[in-house]
C-alpha cells in the first residue's frame, strides 16, 4: 500500500469498533456478534493502488486519446481478491433471501429460483454472444427466443409477443405504446386520451399511462373487491383509449366480470390492457386471449422464476391480440424456412419503434425457457394450482383471527387481510410486519393495495412444503394472538433480532446522503 | 415435479382445511366457458438431463465470442470479468432477494447500492448517481424526460454520434409523449456543430463520447453553449471502461450522465440483462428517475442504508411520478460494483490502457491494408474503418472465415448511405494473434472480393 493510497482512501481504516456507542448493548469488543458482522464501506477500507486483478502493462505505444486523456485521481478504491470476497460475503449475510426462508411478498411471486436455470444462462453459447453478431452465428439464440415466445403465446392464447421490454413496468409502457400506435392508425390517438385504471392498481399503471400523455380516470371496485361491468360501462366514453386492469387483481381476486368488461371496452372502441403481474395464479387454467385481453405483460421474474436479484434485472415480454400485433415494436424474429432472422427496423412498417437497444433480456429468456421445459404444460398448471391452494390454505387458517376485507371467500394466489382486527391493539400493520422479521420471516407486502386499510398481502407461492406453510401459519397465529392480548412491546420495538433495528427513514429523505464522502479531518 | 413440494396427501388435507371439495372450486371465479379443460399444447415436464441437453444444443448453434477472434462492440463489449464476480453474485442472499423494502433485513443489498452509487458518481465525475436503470438506452430516454422536467421544455437534440438504437429509443419515447426530438444525421467524422442546433426551446442536447463511431468528443464547448440557452447537456457513453482513460463527462460540465455499464462485470448475454448508469448534479436529484439508496441510522444510532426519496416514485406519486420505473438492474449493478472494486483505480487505469493499446495496434494494422482507411483522429478502444467493399458482405465473409470483425454501420442505419463503414472494437481480451489474423483475413477478403 502506498502512502498516497492510504492517505487518500484509508483515513478511517476497517473499524474494529464501528460505533463505540453500540458496544455496551451488543456486548462485544468488535461490535460483531458471532455470525452477525459489521462491515465498513469499500471507501473506508480500499486503497487507490490496491487491485484484485493482475494485468501486465501494455508495451509502449503512441496514444490516440489526444487531448481527452484523463488526468487526476478518479477516487475509486480497490481491494485485493480475498478482501473483496470477504466484503461481499459479509454484506450478503445481512440479506434475507428465498433460499433461506419463506418470502411471502404479495404481488411479487417470490418462488424458488432453480439453479439449473443459472447454469443454462451461463453456457458460453448464450452468455458469451454479442447481440450484433452476424445472424448466421446466432441461430441458436434466435431459436431460444422463438421457443420462449411460442410457449408464452400458448400459455396466454394471444397472437404475438414483443420480447424486448426489460421489466414489468417497461412491458406496461410497451403495451400502452402499442395501443397508442393502433389508435393513431385509426386516426383516434388525439381524441382517445383517457385510460381507465382501478384504484387498486399498482402505481406503475397510472405512471405508465401518464408517461405517454394519457390522463387517468379511476374506476371504482365493488364492495366485493372486483370491478363490475356496470362500473366499467359507466366510465367508458368516446375519449377512452384503454382500460388497464390487473387480473387476478391486486386484492388477490379473479376479476370475474372480465369477459363482460372486455366486451364493453371493445364495444366502446377502446383496448383492454391486462397487467399480468399475477399470471402465476392461472397458468393452464384460463388464457387471457380467451378473456378478451388485447395486451398483457408477463413478469418473467415472477411467474417464470428468474431471480429477483435484490431488485432486478427483470423481463417483461408483452403478449398482444391479433388487433394489436402489427404495431409491436422492433425487433421481431422472422422465420425463413429453417433459418431465423431479425427484423430490427420499424421504418415503413406499422411497428411503433423500439423500446431498448438490442433484443431484450436474453439471460432471463434462457432461465424462463429452462423453467418452462422443466415444468412442462402439466407442471405449470400444477404450479398455479399449488400456488392458489397454498394461498387459500393460509387464508383459511388465519381468517378467524385476522380480518379479510372482502369476506371469507376463496382467493387466487395471494391472501389479503386488512388491519380492522388490530383496532385498539396499538399495533399497526407495520409493527406486525416487523415482528415477523424477529420470527425469521420476511414480511408480506404491506399497505398495498392502497384501497384496503393497513393491507397485508400474503403470497406464499407453490414453492413451500406443507410443513413450511404450517409453521408460517402457526407463527402468524401466535403473533396475532399476542397482538390481540395486548403484548405491544413484541411489535413496537420489533425487529430486535435483525442486523438492524428500525431505520430513520425521515432523516434519510430530509437530509439525503446518497454517496460516501470523505469525512472532514478531525 | 421436482420444484413442487406438495404431494397428493398434502393437497387433500389442505383442501379439507379450506373446505373446498376440489382444486377447481378455488378457480370458480373464472367464467366457466373460459376455463381450460385440457392441458395446454406444451410438452410435459422434463428432468434436468433432458433440459440441459436441449438448451446446450441450442447454445451450440451460436458462435461464442470467446471462441473466435472477436472485434465487435457498438454498445456491448467483451471484457475479462474475474471469476470472483460471478461467484459472488450467485450468493443466495444477493441472487434470491427482492427489492430492499424491509431495510432491517436487506442491508447487504442497500450497502452495495450505496457503494455502487458512489462508484458511478466518481467514475462519471458527477455529484450523485442512482441505483441503476435497465440499460444504457433506456437510461438515455429517461435522461431526456428528466431534462424536460428540469427545464420545463420539451425538445431534445440528438447528436449524430449517438448510438442509432439509443436514438431510436429516444425518438419512440418522444413521439409517444408528444415531445420534439431532433435527430442530427449520423456523423462518422464528428464534424457536426451540435451547439448550433440549440435554441430557446431546447431542453437538452444528447451527445455520446466515445461516440458510436469511436470518436472522443470534447463536450465542454457544447455544455457551455447549452447553458447559455438554458438547456442541459446529457452526456452518454456505451463503453464504461473508457472512463478509466478519458476525461469524465462531469469534468466537461455535463448536467446528466447516462451510460451502459455492461462492460464492467457483465457478460455480453446477447444484449441483456445489462445495467444503465445514471448520474447528475445534486441540485437535480429530486427530478431524477429510479431507485436511490441513502444513508441514515437505525433506532440504536448505527449507520444504516435505506431506499429514499421515494416521493418521486410511482408507488407513492402514481401518475405524477418522475418515471414509471419500479426496479433497477440490481444484480447487474452488483456485478459492476464488485468488478470495479476488484479493479480499483489502479486496475481500471491499467485495463483501460490495455484496451487503448489493443485498439491502436489494430487500427494501424487495418489502416495499412490497401483501400482501408481509419476515420478517427482520437479514439479509445473502438474506431471506424471505411472499406472498398460493402461492409455487411465483408463482415459475413469474415464470419465465414471464423472472425467476428465488427459492426457494419448499415445494419443499424440502413438508409444512412454509410454502407462502406465498419465499427471495430478491440479490448484487453483480444490477443496479438487475433489482431494479426483479422488483418490478414481482411486483406484476403478485399483481394478476393469484388470491388465496389
Amino acid at each position: 500500500m502506498s502512502a498516497r493510497g492510504a492517505k487518500e482512501m484509508n483515513n478511517q481504516g476497517r473499524p474494529t469498533r464501528p460505533n463505540a456507542g453500540d458496544a455496551p448493548r451488543r456486548g462485544t469488543f468488535t461490535g460483531n456478534r458471532a455470525l452477525d458482522m459489521e462491515e465498513a464501506l469499500i471507501f473506508e477500507t480500499g486503497r487507490l493502488d490496491a487491485t484484485g486483478v493482475d494485468f501486465d502493462a501494455p508495451a509502449p505505444f503512441v496514444s490516440k486519446l489526444g487531448a481527452h486523456a484523463r488526468d487526476g485521481a478518479i477516487g475509486l478504491p480497490g481491494l485485493t481478491e480475498p478482501e473483496a470476497v470477504r466484503h461481499y460475503v459479509r454484506l450478503s449475510r445481512n440479506n434475507y433471501s428465498i433460499d433461506a426462508g419463506l418470502y411471502p411478498l404479495g404481488s411479487c411471486t417470490m418462488k424458488h429460483n432453480p439453479r439449473l436455470n443459472e447454469k443454462m444462462a451461463r453456457l458460453p453459447g448464450f452468455a458469451d454472444v454479442h447481440p450484433l453478431q452476424p445472424i448466421a452465428t446466432v441461430q441458436g439464440a434466435l431459436e431460444l427466443i422463438d421457443s420462449l415466445a411460442h410457449a408464452l403465446l400458448t400459455l396466454t392464447g394471444m397472437s404475438a409477443v414483443a420480447m424486448s421490454p426489460k421489466a414489468g413496468a417497461h412491458g406496461e409502457l410497451c403495451g400502452m405504446m402499442t395501443i397508442k400506435a393502433a389508435l393513431a392508425a385509426r386516426g383516434e390517438d388525439k381524441t382517445r386520451t383517457v385510460v381507465l385504471v382501478p384504484d387498486s392498481a399498482h402505481g406503475t399503471n397510472p405512471a405508465t399511462a401518464a408517461l405517454i400523455g394519457f390522463s387517468v380516470r379511476a374506476v371504482p371496485a365493488e364492495a366485493d373487491g372486483v370491478v363490475s361491468a356496470e362500473a366499467a360501462r359507466a366510465a367508458l366514453a368516446p375519449d377512452v383509449a384503454a382500460i388497464m386492469l390487473t387480473n387476478p387483481n391486486t386484492c388477490g381476486l379473479f376479476e370475474r366480470n372480465i369477459v363482460d368488461i372486455a366486451d364493453a371496452v371493445h364495444a366502446a372502441g377502446a383496448y383492454f390492457y391486462c397487467d399480468g403481474a399475477n399470471f402465476n395464479a392461472v397458468m393452464g387454467k384460463t388464457r387471457p386471449g380467451d378473456l378478451g385481453v388485447d395486451a398483457m405483460h408477463i413478469n418473467l421474474h415472477k411467474t417464470f422464476s428468474t431471480p429477483h436479484g435484490g431488485g432486478g434485472p427483470g423481463a417483461g415480454p408483452v403478449v398482444l391480440s391479433e388487433r394489436l400485433a402489427p404495431f409491436a415494436p422492433a425487433p421481431s424474429i422472422v422465420r425463413n424456412g429453417p433459418s431465423l432472422s431479425l427484423a430490427e427496423h420499424s421504418e415503413g412498417t406499422p411497428a411503433f419503434g423500439r423500446m431498448s437497444a438490442f433484443h431484450g433480456q436474453m439471460g432471463m429468456f434462457v432461465r424462463a425457457l429452462s423453467y418452462i421445459l422443466s415444468h412442462g404444460g402439466d407442471g405449470l398448471r400444477q404450479a398455479s394450482e399449488d400456488a392458489v391452494l397454498s394461498a387459500n390454505y393460509v387464508r383459511a387458517s388465519l381468517v378467524d383471527l385476522m380480518s379479510s376485507p372482502f369476506g371469507d371467500r376463496p382467493c387466487m394466489h395471494e391472501a389479503l387481510f386488512d388491519d380492522r382486527w388490530l383496532k385498539d391493539t396499538g399495533v399497526t400493520t407495520l409493527d406486525f410486519a416487523k415482528a415477523m422479521i424477529d420470527e425469521g420471516y420476511h414480511p408480506m407486502t404491506v399497505y398495498f393495495p392502497l384501497v384496503v386499510h393497513g393491507a397485508m398481502l400474503i403470497e406464499p407461492t407453490e414453492s413451500e412444503s406443507k410443513a413450511s406453510l404450517d409453521l408460517f401459519i402457526m407463527t402468524l397465529r401466535d403473533l396475532a394472538m399476542s397482538a390481540l392480548a395486548g403484548e405491544r412491546e413484541r411489535f413496537v420495538d420489533a425487529p430486535i433480532a435483525a442486523p438492524r433495528r428500525r431505520l430513520d427513514e425521515t432523516r434519510a429523505a430530509r437530509q439525503p446522503t446518497l454517496r460516501w464522502a470523505k469525512p472532514a479531518p478531525a | 415435479m421436482r420444484y413442487l413440494p406438495l404431494d397428493a396427501v398434502d393437497r387433500a388435507q389442505m383442501l379439507t382445511r379450506i373446505g373446498a371439495p376440489d382444486i377447481d372450486a378455488l378457480f370458480a371465479d373464472i367464467p366457466a366457458a373460459k376455463r381450460l379443460a385440457a392441458l395446454l399444447d406444451l410438452p410435459n415436464g422434463l428432468g434436468e438431463i433432458e433440459v440441459e441437453r436441449r438448451l446446450t444444443r441450442m447454445a451450440g448453434r451460436n458462435v461464442a465470442a470467446g471462441s473466435v477472434p472477436f472485434f465487435l462492440g457498438a454498445g456491448a463489449y467483451r471484457h475479462h470479468v474475474p471469476a470472483t464476480v460471478d461467484h459472488l453474485i450467485q450468493r443466495s442472499e444477493f441472487l434470491t432477494s427482492y427489492t430492499p423494502y424491509q431495510p432491517e433485513i436487506a442491508q447487504g443489498t442497500l450497502q452495495v447500492l450505496f457503494e455502487f452509487q458512489t462508484q458511478v458518481a466518481a467514475l462519471t465525475g458527477m455529484e450523485v448517481a442512482n441505483a441503476s436503470m435497465y440499460d444504457g438506452s433506456t437510461a438515455c430516454g429517461e435522461a431526456i424526460l428528466m431534462a424536460h422536467r428540469v427545464t420545463r421544455r420539451r425538445k431534445a437534440v440528438l447528436s449524430g454520434g449517438l448510438h442509432p438504437q439509443y436514438s431510436d429509443v429516444a425518438a419512440t419515447l418522444g413521439a409517444m409523449a408528444n415531445d420534439k426530438i431532433v435527430r442530427l444525421p449520423l456523423d462518422p467524422l464528428a464534424a457536426e456543430d451540435v451547439a448550433a442546433q440549440i435554441d430557446d426551446e431546447t431542453s437538452c442536447v444528447v451527445v455520446q463520447s466515445p461516440d458510436f463511431f469511436g470518436n472522443l468528443r470534447d463536450l465542454k464547448p457544447i455544455a457551455a453553449a447549452a447553458r447559455a440557452k438554458g438547456a442541459l447537456l446529457v452526456a452518454v457513453f456505451t463503453e464504461a471502461m473508457s472512463l478509466g482513460a478519458v476525461r469524465s463527462p462531469g469534468e466537461m460540465d455535463a448536467d446528466i450522465v447516462v451510460g451502459e455499464g455492461q462492460s464492467i462485470g457483465n457478460a455480453l448475454n446477447f444484449g441483456g440483462p445489462y445495467v444503465g448508469l445514471f448520474a447528475t448534479r445534486q441540485k437535480n436529484v429530486r427530478q431524477m428517475p429510479g431507485r436511490l439508496a441513502g444513508e441514515t441510522v437505525d433506532a440504536d444510532g448505527r449507520r444504516s442504508f435505506v431506499l429514499t426519496l421515494s416521493t418521486r416514485e410511482q408507488h407513492i406519486r402514481r401518475e405524477k411520478a418522475t418515471s414509471n420505473i419500479c426496479t433497477n438492474s440490481g444484480l447487474c449493478a452488483l456485478a459492476f460494483s464488485i468488478h470495479l472494486t476488484l479493479l480499483g483505480e489502479a486496475g481500471l487505469r491499467r485495463v483501460a490502457a490495455l484496451n487503448h493499446a489493443a485498439a491502436v495496434d489494430l487500427a494501424e494494422r487495418l489502416g495499412a491494408i490497401q483501400g482501408v482507411s481509419v476515420l478517427n483522429d482520437a479514439f479509445f478502444n473502438e474506431f471506424t474503418i471505411r472499406t472498398p467493399r460493402d461492409a455487411a458482405e465483408l463482415i459475413d465473409d469474415l464470419a465465414a472465415r471464423g472472425i467476428i470483425g465488427g459492426l457494419p454501420v448499415a445494419r443499424l442505419a440502413p438508409r444512412a448511405g454509410l454502407d462502406d463503414l465498419i465499427v471495430v472494437a478491440a479490448t484487453e481480451v483480444s490477443t496479438l494473434a487475433d489482431r494479426q489474423a483479422y488483418a490478414e483475413a481482411l486483406a484476403q477478403c478485399l483481394q478476393g472480393g469484388r470491388k465496389k
